[in-house]
């Protein structure tokens, strides 16, 4: 089944309760996915010329004790880290980032996502659990997106929940399963676009991500999705200034908008949306099946 | 009136309390406060109630509902008066996916839009919706009136039985064996008095009829390398 949140303020002013507001989202869509939980949150930029790495770890207590300082020294520059669970964000200089994702994966760390604004928390348990073990409500920012997930396409595991990045900046939340995710796994391949792992959706992102680097726009992209895979899917993706939302043609995976002056919610089923302020007044509408909707500041 | 308050009252306790005043046959007056998109809301009524939901609702508002009026003050989740017996339910906003699905009977009436698979299998129902429809709405439809006054979807009328369809505005694609069909005085007497039960500022002319060519019905051995 899946659920599927995303949140993207118009109003500057809310931006402090960005993560307050996408996490009441997202345990409101317990029911649907209770397996693993994840959200991508676009928060306040680093400092210019700075790029942020967001690293996961099963043991995180000796994977990050020191691990600031000893990338640092290694690398030659510095490493500034900030460890939240099993989850840590490290922000190095842009030229940096080629030399400390090497010494990442010589140290069996896991990437979850690079980008100058955003960060990716993700585990396997209860939604509550995991908005809470990351402290998810107490983050700010523009925009986010988040997941819960019922899985149907691969194991329940940290690396098979949402969402997925595949490049910087960018992630994917999805409600569905792609029926020739193997087939578009080797196309890309053959392109040097490679996934880690078996899930559905990682070649989902993949694909948007490899038509955006080819130099195709996010809206070009997503209507790509339309005639490049097969299957159900209600896609919400995000980037650095905003997120899109595309279904397939058959929309047979449920999802509502709101807008307001104040901002654009996606959600699953209306449930997510009853406490968003002003959410009484809000033009409230399901998104039209193959129709490309973003929105971008 | 009496107030019942999901953020009081579990779904369960308001879904006995209004089944039980509909058993009684006194036709009372229920206002659900605080829906909050909850699903299952005041399902299974089987007796005249008038049941108001002050807000929107998620899956399967107003399911198997039989002699009640209800009406929704929000927009509806997927499967909004599913299997619908009699009865009216009114939806002031739009409606989601297949909306009075399998329907027997009774008067579905969506002020809004209704998204895809609108009236899918229904059996007899009479839907209205003000606005418009998404693709396969009528899919495999028996019985009953569809009845939309803006615009339908890809499909419309897939394999279609004996349910008449009316549309106001275009349509976007007519699905396997749905025609449109002439529009007698027996079609315009019965959208007027559909249009009028459903408060619908709309004149009858206005709109073109569709049905089945009732080239499916039975298996065309012709046919058998298309199956």
């Amino acid at each position: 089944m899946c659920g599927i949140v995303g949140l993207f303020l118009k109003n500057e002013g809310l931006r402090p309760r960005l993560g307050a507001m996408l996490a009441d989202m997202l345990v409101t869509m317990t029911d649907r996915g209770p397996d693993s939980a994840g959200i991508a949150i676009y928060g306040d930029d680093g400092a210019r010329g700075q790029v942020k790495v967001t690293i996961q770890s099963d043991a995180p207590a000796a994977a990050f004790a020191g691990l600031g300082d000893a990338l640092a020294e290694e690398l030659g520059t510095p490493v500034a880290m900030k460890a939240v669970d099993t989850h840590a964000v490290l922000s190095v200089a842009e030229g940096a980032l080629a030399p400390l994702l090497e010494a990442l994966e010589a140290r069996g760390l896991r990437v979850m996502g690079t980008g100058r604004s955003m960060e990716i928390y993700k585990e396997t348990g209860l939604p509550k659990d995991v908005a809470e073990r990351f402290g998810i409500r107490a983050m700010g920012g523009s925009h986010g997106i988040g997941h819960t997930r019922m899985a149907t396409e691969s194991a329940v595991t940290t690396l098979g929940a949402h969402p997925f990045s595949t490049a910087a900046d960018q992630c994917l939340v999805h409600n569905g399963s792609l029926s020739n995710h193997n087939q578009m796994r080797r196309k890309l391949a053959k392109k040097g676009v490679f996934t880690r792992t078996e899930n559905d959706t990682e070649v989902g992102a993949a694909y948007i991500s490899s038509r955006i680097a080819e130099g195709a726009t996010l809206g070009e992209a997503l209507e790509g999705t339309l005639a490049d895979l097969d299957g159900f899917f209600t896609f919400v993706t995000g980037t650095e200034t905003g997120f899109g939302v595309v279904r397939d043609p058959i929309a047979c995976k449920p999802a509502v908008m709101a807008e307001t002056g104040d901002y654009v919610a996606f959600a699953s089923e209306y449930r997510a949306f009853a406490d968003l302020p002003g959410i009484e007044a809000a033009r409230v509408w399901e998104p039209e099946p193959a129709t490309v909707y973003f929105w971008e500041r | 009136m009496t107030v019942l308050d999901m953020a009081q009252l579990s779904l369960r306790e308001i879904n006995e309390t209004l089944q039980g005043a509909a058993k009684a046959q006194a036709n009372a007056a229920y206002e659900i406060a605080n829906p909050r998109g909850a699903h299952a809301v005041a399902v299974g009524l089987d007796g005249p109630l008038a049941v108001t939901v002050k807000g929107s609702t998620g899956y399967y508002c107003a399911g198997m509902n039989k002699e009640a009026a209800i009406t929704v003050e929000g927009s509806a989740g997927p499967g909004v008066a599913e299997n619908m017996m009699s009865g009216t339910v009114t939806i002031e906003g739009d409606a989601s996916q297949y909306a009075g699905a399998t329907g027997h009977g009774g008067l579905l009436n969506i002020k809004g839009n209704a998204s895809s698979r609108c009236g899918i299998s229904m059996k007899g129902i009479d839907i209205v919706v003000h606005g418009s429809i998404g693709h396969m709405s009528a899919f495999m439809a028996q019985k009953g009136n569809l009845v939309v006054l803006g615009d339908a979807g890809e499909a419309l009328g897939d394999s279609l039985y004996e349910a008449r369809i009316f549309v106001r505005g275009a349509v976007k694609s007519l699905g396997a064996d749905c025609v449109e069909k002439e529009m007698r005085p027996e079609h315009l007497a019965l959208l007027a008095d559909l249009l009028a039960k459903a408060g619908a500022e709309a004149k009858p002319e206005e709109f073109r009829r569709y049905g089945s060519a009732r080239t499916l019905y039975n298996f065309n051995i012709d046919h058998a390398d298309a199956y």
